[in-house]
C-alpha cells in the first residue's frame, strides 16, 4: 500500500472556521448590549481569551510534558505591555494620576497619524504581537535555570516566578512604567471597535478577540502538527529516548516555554483589551489554576479539548450557573439557600465529578477531527 | 580483527566511579568499521555502566572516547573525585568534553535501551519518523508554517522505507507499545537506524526473549550490519546469540576487563569460566 503524504489542505476546517467568525460577526452586529442574549457575547470574548491561555498552557502542559504554572505572569507582563503602548496621549495623564508616565508612545495614535484610521488597527495588532514578544522575552530568561527542573519542581518555580512578577508590577518604585498598584485604563479596547464604511457601522468588540485567538490557535495546531510538535510530544513521552534519538532537550524545552509564553502574552493583551482595564492583582495564581482547569476539563493533550473547556467553563461561571448567586435558578426560586456564593459551591461539585469520573477529560487526547474521522469510518461500516 | 579498515570507536582507560564504587575500571577497546563487538560479563559487571559512558549519559572520572577518529568524550578526576579518584591513570587525560547523547547521535551514535523506551503514545510510523527530526534543515517557523514541506514528505517516506525494510509497515499505523515484544526490539532498532548510524549500539537486545525470537533477532542483527553498513556494539547475556554474531568479545568482571578476543578464544578463555562460574575456594 502507498502512503499518501501530501497533505491534503483541509478544506472543511476552513470553511468551519470561516462559518463560525461569520457567525460571531453577525452577532456582533444584532446582539445589543441592552439585548438579555449579551451575555453570549461576553462569554465569547472571554471564553476566547481564555480559550487561547487554556490552548497555550497545553501546549507546554499537555504536548511538552513540562508542568508549568507561570501562566498568569505571563499573562500580566502581555496584559500591561499592550496596556502601556496603546493608551493615546489625551488620556495618559488621566491614567498615570500619581506618576510621571516614562512611556510617552502609543502605538494606534501614533500610526493612525501616518496611516490614517487603518493606521489603528494595525497598531493594535502590533502592540498585542509586542505584548507576546515580551512575555517571550522574560520565559526565556528565566527559562533558563528554571527549566533544568522537573516536574513539581519547575511547577513551584515558575508559580513563584509568576507572584514575583505581580509584586514587582505592584512596585511603586516602577510607577512611571507600570501605574504602581493602581490600574490602567483608557488603552485601546474592544467595546471601542469599530469599522465604518462610509455609512455601514460594524460592531468589532466581539469579532477581534474572536478573530486573534482563532488565529493563534491554528498557529499553535499548525505547530503542534509539525516536526517539533512531534519532538515535544517524545520528551513528554520519554525524554531519555528523545535526548538518545539526537533531540536537544534543553534547546526544545525552551522552544515550548516560550512558545507558550508568548501566546499566553497575547492572551494576557486580549484579556486587557476585553475587560478595558489592566491590574496586576487580578492576575494571581487562581487565574493559573483555572486556566487549568479548563485543560484538565477539555482533556490534557487535545487542543479542541482545551478549547471546548475554556467556552464550558466561562459559560458555566459568567452565565449558566449566574441564577443560583441571585435567587432563581432553572425557576426554582430559592433565595435563602441560592445565595451569593452558592454559583461556587455547584461549581466545585461540577469539577469534583469530573475529575473523579471522567478523568481524561472532554476529549481525552483527541481532537474533534478524530472524532468526526471516526464517525464516519463507523458509519461506512455499517453500511458494508 | 579488521584493522585494515578506519577504526570506528575508540575507548581509553575510561573510570567510572560513583563514590567509592568502581563501576567501570581503565576500560579500553576499539571497534573498526563492520564489525560486531560484545561486551559481556556477569551481573553487575559494569557493562551498561560502560555503555552510558560511551553514549553520553554519564560523565566518565576518566579517560576519553573517540569517535572516528576524533575525541568526543574526555575527563579526568576532579573536585571531589580528584581524592577519591581509585584509578592508575591520574593526569593522563586533561581536558573536559562531556557532551550530551543527543550531540553524540547527531555524530553518528544511536542505541537503543535495556528496557524497551518506544515513545507510548505514538504509532510505529511516528516513532520512526520522530527520530528522523534531528536531519531536519527547518526551523522553528518554517516547520510551523508549512514551508518545509518538501523535507516532511522526504522524511515520511525514508521512514516508510525503513519499515518496509525491517519488516514492520503491516503494523505501520499501530501504538507502539501494542506490539509483540519481539517486534518492539525490532521498531527500537529501526528507530535507531533512522538516525543513520555508523555505529549502532544494543543494550541487551535479546533480554526476555524466548529462543526463537532469539534466533530471528541474530539473523537480524546480521543483516542490517550488511545492508545499513554500520557498526555494531552489543551488550548481551544470551551466549548463543553473542558467539554466533560477534567478530570480538570482551569480557567484564567487577569492572575490569579480564579477557578480549575471538569467540573461540574467549570460550576457552580460563578466566571467563571462572568469572561465570566461580572460583573454588583453595581448600
Amino acid at each position: 500500500m502507498k502512503q499518501e503524504y501530501r497533505k491534503k489542505t483541509s478544506w472543511g476546517a476552513l470553511l468551519a472556521v470561516l462559518v463560525f467568525l461569520a457567525v460571531v460577526l453577525w452577532l456582533d452586529q444584532i446582539i445589543k448590549p441592552t439585548n438579555k442574549m449579551y451575555m453570549l457575547l461576553t462569554v465569547l470574548q472571554k471564553g476566547s481569551v481564555y480559550a487561547l491561555a487554556a490552548v497555550s498552557m497545553n501546549l507546554l502542559n499537555g504536548y511538552t510534558g513540562l508542568f508549568s504554572l507561570g501562566h498568569a505572569g505571563f499573562m500580566l507582563i502581555g496584559a500591561y505591555t499592550y496596556a502601556i503602548f496603546t493608551i493615546p496621549s489625551s488620556a495618559r495623564d488621566a491614567v498615570y494620576q500619581y506618576f510621571d508616565a516614562a512611556v510617552r508612545f502609543s502605538f494606534p495614535e501614533a500610526l493612525s497619524g501616518v496611516m490614517g484610521p487603518a493606521g489603528t488597527a494595525v497598531g493594535v495588532l502590533i502592540a498585542v504581537i509586542l505584548a507576546g514578544l515580551m512575555a517571550a522575552f522574560f520565559a526565556w530568561l528565566i527559562g533558563l535555570p528554571v527549566l533544568r527542573l522537573k516536574s513539581d519542581y519547575l511547577a513551584i518555580a515558575t508559580l513563584g516566578f509568576a507572584e514575583i512578577i505581580r509584586a514587582i508590577f505592584q512596585w511603586q518604585k516602577l510607577g512611571p512604567i507600570t501605574n504602581g498598584s493602581n490600574l490602567l485604563k483608557n488603552f485601546a479596547r474592544t467595546s471601542k471597535f469599530k469599522l465604518e464604511l462610509g455609512d455601514t457601522k460594524l460592531v468589532l468588540s466581539t469579532f477581534v478577540p474572536v478573530l486573534i485567538a482563532t488565529i493563534s490557535i491554528i498557529i499553535i495546531v499548525k505547530l503542534v502538527n509539525s516536526t517539533y510538535g512531534r519532538a515535544f510530544k517524545a520528551i513528554r513521552d520519554d525524554e531519555i529516548a528523545a535526548e538518545a534519538m539526537g533531540i536537544n532537550l534543553a534547546k526544545h524545552k525552551m522552544l515550548s516555554f516560550t512558545v507558550s509564553s508568548f501566546f499566553a502574552g497575547v492572551s494576557g493583551a486580549m484579556m486587557a483589551m476585553v475587560l478595558s482595564i489592566a491590574q496586576a492583582s487580578n492576575f494571581k495564581s487562581a487565574m493559573t489554576y483555572e486556566i487549568l482547569l479548563m485543560v484538565v476539563l477539555g482533556g490534557i493533550g487535545s487542543t479542541s479539548g482545551s478549547v471546548i473547556g475554556s467556552f464550558l467553563f466561562v459559560a458555566a461561571s459568567e452565565w449558566w450557573l449566574r441564577g443560583l448567586d441571585s435567587g432563581s435558578f432553572l425557576g426554582i426560586s430559592a433565595p435563602g439557600i441560592f445565595r451569593n456564593g452558592f454559583r461556587l459551591v455547584v461549581f466545585s461539585i461540577i469539577i469534583m465529578i469530573v475529575v473523579l469520573f471522567f478523568r481524561k477529560g472532554i476529549m481525552g487526547e483527541r481532537e474533534i477531527s478524530d472524532v468526526l474521522r471516526s464517525r464516519k469510518k463507523k458509519a461506512g461500516g455499517t453500511a458494508k | 580483527m579488521r584493522k585494515d579498515r578506519p577504526c570506528v570507536l575508540r575507548v581509553e582507560d575510561v573510570t567510572m566511579q560513583f563514590g567509592g564504587v568502581v563501576a567501570v575500571n581503565d576500560f579500553s577497546m576499539e571497534e573498526y568499521e563492520g564489525e560486531i563487538v560484545a561486551i559481556i560479563g556477569p551481573n553487575g559487571a559494569g557493562k551498561t555502566t560502560a555503555f552510558n559512558v560511551i553514549t553520553g549519559v554519564y560523565a566518565p572520572t576518566n579517560g576519553r572516547v573517540s569517535f572516528n577518529g576524533s575525541k568526543v568524550i574526555e575527563n579526568f578526576p576532579k573536585g571531589k573525585m580528584k581524592k577519591g579518584y581509585l584509578g592508575e591513570n591520574a593526569g593522563k587525560y586533561t581536558e573536559t568534553l562531556e557532551p550530551t547523547p543527543d550531540k553524540l547521535t547527531a555524530l553518528g551514535m544511536a542505541r537503543t535501551f535495556q528496557n524497551i523506551r518506544l515513545w507510548p503514545s505514538m504509532s510505529v510510523f511516528e516513532n520512526v519518523l520522530i527520530a528522523k527530526h534531528m536531519k531536519r534543515t527547518s526551523n522553528l517557523f518554517s516547520a510551523t508554517f508549512g514551508a518545509n514541506r518538501a523535507e516532511e514528505i522526504r522524511q515520511r517516506e525514508e521512514a516508510d522505507a525503513l519499515l518496509e525494510t525491517v519488516g514492520l509497515s503491516d503494523v505501520r499505523n499501530e501504538l507502539a507499545t501494542s506490539l509483540p515484544y519481539g517486534k518492539q526490539r525490532r521498531l527500537e532498532i529501526a528507530r535507531a537506524l533512522a538516525t543513520e548510524p555508523k555505529l549502532l549500539l544494543l543494550d541487551e537486545p535479546a533480554a526476555g526473549m524466548n529462543p526463537q525470537e532469539t534466533v530471528e533477532l541474530t539473523r537480524f542483527i546480521a543483516e542490517i550490519r550488511d545492508q545499513f553498513h554500520v557498526s555494531i556494539l552489543l551488550i548481551e547475556h544470551h551466549m548463543d546469540l553473542v558467539m554466533d554474531i560477534s567478530d570480538r568479545i570482551y569480557v567484564l568482571d567487577f569492572g575490569k576487563m579480564i579477557a578480549h578476543g575471538t569467540p573461540t578464544e574467549i570460550q576457552a578463555n580460563e578466566k571467563v569460566i571462572d568469572a561465570y562460574l566461580g572460583v573454588a575456594d583453595d581448600a
